[in-house]
């Protein structure tokens, strides 16, 4: 339900690198949110669409790509991919697992711009 | 017309997590201890809270709370009841607190003068598991009548937490509550993680809770 408010910081965020680009129209923006990052995307896209009015990123595209939570299983001394979020146990030995090295991002990764002119 | 792709990599929270790492430092200078207490709404955190800084209280420990609630101070004002300051902090409609309304309600406090600053957070078990406050333990609350299998339904909550809290343990035979499936959900979801079983009304629970407390003060 906070969708709202990260995508209002998504905007600011992208309109503060805009400063260098005058005049540039924003086409993409891409985030990488981890699988824990309790974010919905169905959420995010609904309210990309109402926040963005109005500013320079109107009618651009938000691309959401969503990380696999993935753990570091001592035992078998390799990061690895658990197979739901209901179970932190390494798919290979079973193993419990609490060191988290994937799956918390909240980040936006890059915007693709239309330039009109050099950046400045 | 050139297009051009702009690397960011940037966290869309950094403007909060820099507030709390401001904080946590601050709170760390200070030597106070803070707690974040997220769980549902009707977990028992206030009451929980409430036995909590009475029992701090009476033994000398100075203690604060920052309570978050949409609306109304009636949690504060229960709170106040121990003895210890505390404040309120409505959201209007926001579904978690942020480390900016901390900083902010804040201002007047000595730090230093404190041992413990609890901080319980709106009622929701989704949106504050995103926000850090600049606490050190994070502790998530569970009461008997919830269900066993809401560690599985809330795995982001549950698995940022450093602590776990089942509330209302009194009335556990009452409402069926499945204590070994609860127990074995928690530690699916956040292997490792240290349980307190609890119940503010009978106090069972809260010398090993309490213990914990000052063990964590002093552990820094």
């Amino acid at each position: 339900m906070h969708e709202l408010s990260i995508v209002s910081s998504i905007v600011d965020s992208v309109t503060e690198t805009l400063g260098a680009y005058p005049g540039a129209r924003v086409k993409e923006v891409r985030l990488r949110v981890g699988a824990l990052a309790s974010v919905i995307e169905d959420s995010l896209q609904f309210c990309y669409g109402i926040a963005t009015e109005g500013t320079p990123l109107q009618g651009s595209a938000l691309i959401v790509k969503i990380l696999p939570v993935r753990m570091h299983c001592d035992k078998c001394e390799q990061d690895v991919e658990i197979a739901s979020l209901q179970s932190f146990r390494c798919p290979r030995c079973d193993e419990p697992l609490a060191d988290m090295r994937q799956g918390r991002e909240l980040e936006i990764e890059s915007i693709e711009i239309d330039e009109v002119e050099e950046p400045v | 017309m050139t297009t051009r792709i702009v690397e960011l990599r940037q966290g869309i929270l950094k403007k909060n997590d820099e507030l709390a790492r401001g904080l946590r430092n601050q709170f760390e200078a200070a030597g106070v201890l803070v707690l974040n207490l997220v769980s549902s709404p009707g977990t028992g955190k206030t009451e929980f809270l409430q036995r909590t800084l009475l029992e701090l209280i009476n033994s000398g420990a100075k203690a604060a709370a920052l309570v978050g609630d949409l609306e109304t101070d009636n949690d504060a004002r229960r709170l106040a009841a121990s003895g210890a300051p505390v404040r309120q902090i409505n959201t209007h409609g926001i579904c978690h607190l942020e480390a900016e309304m901390i900083s902010k309600h804040l201002d007047g406090w000595n730090l230093v003068d404190l041992d413990y600053l609890f901080i319980e957070n709106v009622g929701n078990l989704v949106c504050p598991s995103s926000y850090d406050l600049g606490e050190r333990i994070r502790v998530a609350l569970l009461s008997v009548t919830e269900g066993e299998d809401k560690p599985l339904k809330y795995p982001t909550l549950y698995n940022s937490a450093d602590v776990a809290v089942v509330t209302k343990i009194d009335i556990a035979e009452a409402v069926g509550f499945d204590r070994a499936t609860a127990l074995r959900n928690i530690t699916e979801i956040r292997p490792g993680i240290r349980i307190f079983e609890t119940s503010a009304k009978t106090g069972a629970g809260m010398a090993e809770w309490l213990a914990y407390l000052a063990e964590s003060r002093s552990a820094r």
